[in-house]
């Protein structure tokens, strides 16, 4: 008997042909934002490099590795001054951030109940959320005098240094130690706390012997993020620096002085006013650059140090 | 028997002497003490906090209490008791704008593309690697970009004036563009915190991939897509050295001061120089007199931190919230 072969109703199962192009049209435009991205990175690089190179091929770079004074206007571009003004400040806002944002981890990851976190946690992050010229004007009004003033003397005419705005960077970056360096213990599991609590641990040795050296490199990583932003922060040293547009070279905490950051934003300010000297604009994108490098370093190794964190766990 | 004459109130007393024989003798004192220098820490974070907000609100208040609408109507002045902060508002108010407009659209699309459409591919691992970075890359270096690109290169577009480029429109776009990275990272964080069973049910019933995007993974992430926007927007209202880069105006400048609807959400202000509450902030702390580095400067960040603090507030319940509830 041959078998009548009924072929197939002709069903098409492609479906509507507009939900075919929007699907198409919503892909292209989810691309295009993602290459966004990409692009901003790229007009980064090439605003930098296209405007700073004058400063390039033009400076004598024996005036860039001098160590008397930062003052573009009058060709003064010594870099040393600048990078040490950006590590003194550093350096001050992490010996305040680092002890009292780690503190502040430990004990919100290790000891407080989750009752009293869920108190804390927000209060720290209403912290984050202050916007640094804040910290700028209290560092100029209140840490300059009240701290600086009282710790080392009132000086006639002083009205910010170095170390008033190294404390209030220091403030600033207190909430971003805290919440990463509490993301690695957390991230530590409960078994090991569990398992030294069983050796007959207490609480102390748990936390110092077991859970922070687990999650020693998210701290490490905790530590090389606050210190790329304490150099990238700019309002707090601008306004309570206690230099405007030129600084001379000083390694003296008490003096003012300016730090990267500040130097470009004082050069800005009156950018109208600079076109005369010629190497004064380019010198901005100079430290720009120096500036970009310096944290982009730093952040890449922040960031390997995080992962580091994940695979172990 | 010795154990059954026990009676039930002496048997805590007996359980808590075994406790402190197992315990050992000793108080933990180092343990005591450790928990206490930690809770120093904290307290000594918040503290700080605290004599922050004192010291502005004793600082600003008395010019709302002595000059109250005045103060936020008026506009840039050489005289202390007669500045006021009304073009502040203006520039504060359309940067917010432009990043809403354009940096949370596209933060939330470039977010969609890497958790939703991205193979897993090195393009994808760069442009990952690339949006991290960006979100690292100290602000005043977005100036910088900004005062190349915007201003110089693109500001014919955006200026009627050829001799003044550094607009409002300028400094809102380059704002736009620096929280976009914190507005990728905290979308993709949102998204995939959406469980797969979500989405492989709208496959399931044929969905396509726009379709269960947009009926299932945003509606399910939107509480922690709009925090990352409140916040993004809270990051900007409060940024100045991008501004001084861009060039806000330093001095003072003609602009219909006063505040009313129609004049802060008239868009010709996008064409025009501007200031921002931040950068008033930064101008009148360089004063010397006291009237404007304390009582004026403090005043300006009062109103400023009122609007940056309700937004942020707003965004941590709103993430606290859904967190509770999804866990549970």
């Amino acid at each position: 008997m041959a078998a009548t072969v009924v072929p197939p109703p002709q069903v098409d199962l492609s479906g509507d042909p507009r939900r075919h192009r929007r699907e198409r049209a919503m892909g292209i435009v989810f691309t295009v934002a993602a290459l966004v991205s990409v692009l901003i990175s790229a007009l980064i690089l090439v605003s930098l490099f296209a405007k700073g190179l004058q400063f390039f091929t033009e400076v004598e770079w024996g005036r860039v590795f001098a160590n008397d004074a930062w003052n573009p206007r009058q060709e003064r571009f010594s870099l040393s001054t600048i990078v040490v003004g950006s590590l003194i400040v550093t350096g001050v806002a992490m010996v305040v951030a680092a002890p009292l944002g780690l503190g502040a981890a430990v004990y919100l990851s290790e000891y407080a109940g989750p009752r009293l976190r869920s108190l804390l946690k927000p209060i720290l992050e209403v912290l984050a959320g202050i916007p640094s010229v804040v910290l700028g004007v209290f560092a100029l009004n209140w840490i300059a005098p009240e701290v600086v003033g009282t710790l080392f003397g009132e000086r006639e005419g002083r009205t910010g240094s170095m170390l008033a705005a190294g404390i209030g960077v220091g403030i600033l970056t207190i909430p971003l130690m805290a919440s990463v360096s509490e993301d690695a213990m957390r991230a530590v599991p409960a078994s090991l706390r569990h398992a030294s609590a069983g050796l007959g641990a207490r609480k102390l040795s748990t936390t110092l012997r077991v859970v922070v050296p687990a999650a020693v490199s998210g701290i490490v990583a905790a530590f090389i993020l606050s210190a790329s932003r304490a150099i990238g922060e700019t309002m707090v040293v601008f306004i309570a620096g206690g230099a405007a547009d030129s600084a001379a070279f000083s390694s003296n905490p008490l003096e003012g002085s300016l730090t990267m950051t500040a130097a470009m934003a004082s050069l800005a300010t009156g950018t109208e006013g600079v076109r005369g000297a010629d190497l004064a604009v380019p010198s901005l994108y100079f430290v720009g650059i120096v500036l970009f490098l310096l944290t982009l370093g730093l952040n890449m190794i922040a960031n390997r140090f995080v992962r580091r964190v994940r695979q172990a766990y | 028997m010795a154990l059954t004459t026990v009676t039930s109130s002496s048997r805590g007393a007996v359980e808590g002497s075994v406790a402190r024989a197992l315990r050992g003798s000793r108080t933990d004192v180092k343990g005591r003490l450790f928990e206490l220098a930690l809770v120093a820490c904290l307290l000594g974070s918040l503290l700080v906090l605290g004599v922050l907000l004192t010291s502005v609100v004793t600082d600003g208040l008395p010019v709302y209490s002595e000059r109250g609408w005045e103060f936020l109507d008026g506009g840039l002045s050489a005289s202390a008791d007669r500045a006021g902060i009304s073009q502040g508002i203006v520039g504060s108010f359309w940067i917010a704008v432009s990043v809403v407009v354009l940096a949370i659209p596209i933060g939330i699309g470039a977010a969609v593309y890497l958790e939703e459409y991205a193979p897993r591919n090195r393009l994808t691992t760069f442009i990952e690697l690339n949006i991290r970075n960006l979100a690292g890359v100290p602000s005043v270096v977005y100036g910088l970009l900004g005062l190349a690109i915007f201003v110089e290169a693109l500001g014919g577009f955006t200026s009627h004036d050829d001799a003044n480029r550094r607009t409002l429109a300028a400094a809102g776009v380059t704002l736009a563009v620096l929280v976009m990275p914190i507005i990728v990272i905290t979308t993709a964080e949102a998204l995939r915190a959406v469980p797969q069973a979500l989405r492989e049910g709208a496959y399931g019933v044929g969905a396509t991939r726009w379709e269960v995007i947009r009926t299932q993974v945003l509606p399910y992430a939107a509480p922690g897509i709009l925090t990352g926007a409140l916040l993004s927007i809270a990051r900007a209202v409060g940024e100045a050295a991008p501004l001084i880069v861009v060039g806000a105006v330093t001095g003072f400048f003609s602009q219909g001061a006063g505040l009313n609807v129609a004049n802060v959400t008239d868009p010709g202000h996008l064409t025009e120089r501007f200031v921002a509450l931040p950068t008033i902030v930064t101008n009148w702390a360089a004063e010397p007199e006291a009237q404007f580095k304390e009582a004026n400067a403090s005043a300006t960040i009062i109103g400023m931190l009122v609007f940056v603090l309700l937004v942020n507030s707003l965004a941590i319940v709103l993430r606290n919230r859904f967190e509770k509830k999804r866990s549970s």
